[in-house]
């Protein structure tokens, strides 16, 4: 039994902004263990892919990691160099990033892009390295040739896919990799990805707004809301006994294909990330909130087996 | 709001094709031989499902008057909209609104919320003076269950997506439609807010007696609030009918793959993610007659032939198909 591949603990990013800081991610922490599948939901502004960025160590000015630690097989990636930081990236932690269609260079054939990663990290690949490497996301060898211009939404995706998986990372992160294909498609590419994270034996954080397609896909979820975690668990067990009322309500608002005309929204919107009430970031629109929620910001507890909920007011008192 | 709203919008045997390269030479069918009518004597909610590139953002195009089409008509009151007089061109454009997908590309920065709400009354002198534009704006708003003493004032950035879709809803409401085409109104929007919007149009059905063509990639946000489905694929209609039906009985394989795709928000109920075939390769049949075919599980040699045409199996439901689904 070998210990987490990523250890991420009170992670906070914060921007610059004229008005004061905005805090995007606010103190998250979560264990990630080998071969495992975690989701991050959340809505725009919740966080999530500033927390992808920020454990790739990808965030830009004004933004900076300002507190946390991120531990990727042991090393603390926060303290890496640019030189082991860039070694690092795609060979142990890799991204999906979220728009294919932008990712990828324009003027090179996707071969030339292989050729660029591999070049980058000293690696001479063999002959049909790069065709088993399409192969295995899906894709004819002669791909290779071709301009991502040549190439539709879906095959591009396969591309970033083949690009992630290309130096056999532990980590495989995942921003919203199918939201901008056809349903069709993107069922097809996250079987795809599945299967290559299955192959290499990596573990994946999936980032995404479908809370439905998650919970066909991770074996853990963590719910974000305003920069933190809210409620982290076992998949079937917050789907089936959500407890975060925020949750609970995410969870109610999904439309589906069995009951008609049964809508359930939630008021009210999100906090801004500048004026940080004091307190629970959701109380502002919580149906069950008391006076201390306005005071006290709740920490994650425990409120099941692997199951931890940051609400005053639910689980075990 | 007039008690009844009988405008009626029809688009029949409508085609558009574009044409590029030397002389035109280059033809592309972007929608084929479209039949659609929404509105009249009893409202309704029409979504026009299909993915990207089926042709439902030229279906809208043409049915909001913003392209001819290459051969087919699109009337409303019964007057083709491509011939009409400068005064009938006015009612079409007061009684037909669109509400369109980005809230965030459809607002001038520059000025508060309030003028994209005050000039529609102006353009079309609705209002008597300012005061009565003001009430007309904050029945629309509170219509659409925003509070105006919280949303006009202020500049489109201090308003969230889902705000600003339905003040985008609210400015159609203020020129009293008789229909409303929306083109992914929620599509950008937020998975809690979502649910507030689409109920939001089912009341404009159900209580101001708007009928609304709703546009989507989404077939689920489609059932919860259409009472007719037509699904698109590749610019032809390959099936409609009641939502229900088509939704619970779908008899094109392409409506049945469609819902095959989509997961249930319960991870109990089964979605095979491992079970499907990587690649997006056909199936080794042509499609030169039903353009489905090469993705088709069901396709023989037989859908090569020629295209089926859309035939009604039941009073108001039509299937484009050589051998429709079973309709159990």
């Amino acid at each position: 039994m070998s210990g987490p591949v990523l250890e991420v603990a009170d992670l906070s990013v914060r921007y610059r902004t004229p008005v004061g800081p905005a805090y995007a991610v606010d103190g998250i922490g979560f264990n990630l263990m080998p071969r495992e599948r975690m989701g991050l939901v959340g809505e725009s502004g919740s966080g999530k892919s500033t927390t992808v960025l920020a454990l790739m160590r990808m965030i830009r000015p004004p933004g900076e990691i300002s507190a946390g630690h991120v531990r990727l097989e042991g090393r603390d990636v926060l303290a890496l160099s640019e030189e082991d930081l860039r070694r690092t990236r795609f060979a142990r932690m890799s991204l999906v990033p979220q728009g294919a269609m932008s990712s990828l260079n324009p003027v090179l054939p996707i071969g030339a892009q292989f050729a660029d990663l591999f070049a980058a990290h000293d690696i001479d690949p063999d002959d049909g390295h790069v065709a088993g490497l399409l192969s295995r996301v899906g894709l004819p060898p002669a791909v290779a040739a071709r301009f991502p211009h040549e190439l539709s939404g879906g095959m591009k995706q396969r591309v970033c896919i083949a690009l992630a998986i290309a130096l056999t990372p532990a980590v495989i992160l995942a921003d919203e990799p199918t939201s901008a294909l056809d349903v069709v498609v993107q069922k097809q590419v996250l079987a795809t990805l599945g299967r290559v994270q299955q192959d290499i034996g990596a573990a994946i954080i999936l980032i995404g707004h479908d809370m439905a397609l998650m919970a066909h896909f991770v074996d853990r979820i963590g719910v974000m809301y305003a920069g933190r975690l809210v409620e982290t668990g076992p998949v079937k067990t917050v789907f089936r006994s959500p407890t975060h009322p925020y949750t609970k309500l995410l969870i109610g608002a999904l439309p589906s294909l069995t009951a008609r005309r049964a809508f359930q929204g939630i008021p009210g919107v999100p906090p801004s990330l500048t004026e940080r009430p004091p307190g629970c970031p959701f109380q502002t629109r919580c149906p069950i909130a008391e006076a201390r929620c306005r005071i006290e910001a709740p920490a994650p507890r425990p409120v099941g087996s692997d199951h931890l909920v940051a609400c005053h007011l639910v689980g075990p008192a | 709001m007039s008690a009844s709203k009988t405008g009626r919008l029809e688009a029949r045997d409508a085609s558009v094709v574009f044409r590029s390269g030397f002389g035109g030479r280059i033809a592309k069918t972007a929608l084929r031989d479209a039949t659609l009518g929404i509105g009249g004597e009893k409202p309704s909610i029409v979504a026009v499902v299909g993915e990207s590139g089926s042709g439902k953002t030229t279906l809208t195009h043409l049915l909001l008057g913003f392209r001819s089409p290459t051969s087919g008509t699109v009337t409303y009151r019964g007057v083709d909209i491509a011939k009409m007089t400068g005064g009938e061109r006015r009612v079409f454009r007061r009684e037909v609104q669109a509400v369109f997908q980005d809230p965030f590309e459809v607002f001038n920065p520059f000025y508060r919320v309030d003028h994209a709400l005050f000039t529609p009354l102006s353009v079309f002198g609705i209002a008597r003076d300012r005061n009565d534009a003001r009430a007309k704006i904050e029945t629309a708003l509170e219509t659409v269950g925003l509070r105006p003493g919280e949303t006009l004032g202020k500049y489109p950035h201090q308003l969230s997506g889902g705000q600003r879709q339905r003040i985008m809803i609210a400015r159609a409401l203020l020129l009293d439609p008789h229909i409303i085409l929306a083109d992914e109104p929620v599509s950008m929007v937020d998975a809690s807010l979502r649910s507030t919007i689409l109920q939001t149009l089912l009341r404009l059905k159900e209580e101001a007696g708007i009928s609304l063509v709703y546009v989507t990639h989404d077939l689920t946000t489609a059932y919860q609030v259409a009472d007719t489905i037509v699904v698109l694929f590749a610019g032809v209609i390959v099936e409609s009918g009641g939502a229900e039906e088509v939704i619970n009985a779908p008899r094109h394989p392409y409506t049945r793959a469609l819902i095959d795709a989509i997961p249930s928000p319960d991870p109990d109920v089964p979605w095979n993610l491992d079970a499907i075939e990587p690649g997006e390769g056909g199936n080794g049949i042509p499609g030169t007659g039903c353009p489905f075919a090469p993705r088709c599980p069901f396709a023989t040699m037989d859908c090569a032939r020629a295209e089926p045409a859309l035939a009604e199996i039941a009073p108001g439901r039509h299937v484009r198909c050589i051998r429709p689904l079973g309709g159990a």
